[in-house]
């Protein structure tokens, strides 16, 4: 099998969109599921060592998925995605936004475009991500990073501590 | 106590840093205007003669993009000029090499995922 599989990415900063393009190498109809089922999305949507949890999804349209981002040391960064359109196997858009742990969105948002095509046997996805500004942009790559960063700070501390002795 | 060991003191004027320059290119004139100084260094008034607004709005878009540091100034007899820090541009592409990073690594993750799947089918 193909493991060497392309990503595309571009950021078009004028458009304020995200623009990325993968195939994978299984069916449709799986590639659709690891999209749109909260229990396989969980699997592989948190970058290591982050991981996910899904407190509810309904995927209709007009429905949602609540679901948390949790950082190595235990902190949860909620977000919900709301589903806007739905073209089974074909395309799927929604909106995401970040929100509290009782499910207060944190407005502006960004709007999601899934399209979905097989060529034997491969599935390719293009996914286009709307922000309303660049610094959403930022704050979601801070959300991911920040177990990490969290790492980094405490070590700070700890040097810190020691260094006074 | 060495000055790079003040509790967060390094890391928050790093993300500060990173916060700033994403509200200086958040404006749509100040992009035009560091796309204007790419190519050469400005008078504050050959930017303004750019742009249908005052003098005194591009003063402030270019006062931001000093604070900053993605413009430097340099001053040339009376008149001073405008340029662009390209080290500090290429701040924003780092920053983008690694969002483009994590979407690579979450791939990763759905390909076994995926492949586990198919095994489990077999």
């Amino acid at each position: 099998m193909s493991t060497n599989s392309e990503l595309d990415f571009t950021v078009d900063k004028a458009a304020k969109t995200v623009i990325i393009k993968r195939e994978f190498d299984a069916d449709l109809s799986l590639v659709w599921d690891a999209f749109t089922k909260a229990e396989l999305l969980d699997q592989w949507l948190p970058p290591k060592p982050m991981t996910a949890k899904t407190k509810y999804q309904d995927f209709k349209v007009g429905g949602k998925r609540f679901y948390a981002m949790i950082t190595p040391e235990g902190k949860e960064l909620w977000a919900i995605q709301e589903y806007t359109s739905i073209t089974p196997k074909t395309n799927f858009k929604m909106y995401n936004a970040f929100a509290d742990k009782d499910e207060n969105p944190e407005l502006p948002g960004s709007e999601w475009d899934h399209t979905f095509s097989e060529h034997d046997g491969t599935t390719e996805v293009n996914i286009t991500i709307y922000n309303e500004s660049l610094e959403r942009l930022e704050r979601i790559l801070d959300g991911f990073t920040k177990g990490m960063k969290m790492s980094l700070s405490n070590l700070e501390n700890l040097l810190a501590t020691l260094s006074k002795k | 106590m060495h000055i790079y060991l003040q509790p967060n003191g390094f890391l928050n004027k790093l993300l500060q840093m990173r916060r700033d320059i994403f509200q200086a290119i958040a404006d749509p004139t100040r992009r035009a205007i560091i796309a204007l100084i790419a190519l050469q260094a400005m008078t504050p008034n050959a930017i303004a003669e750019n742009f249908n607004t005052t003098r005194q709005a591009v003063s402030k878009h270019l006062r931001i993009l000093t604070e900053c540091e993605l413009v430097k100034q340099e001053s040339h007899g009376r008149e001073i000029y405008y340029s662009l820090e390209i080290e500090k541009m290429k701040e924003i592409d780092k920053w983008l090499e690694q969002y483009r990073k994590i979407w690579e690594s979450r791939f990763t993750q759905l390909d076994e995922l995926l492949l586990n799947i198919k095994k489990q089918k077999k």
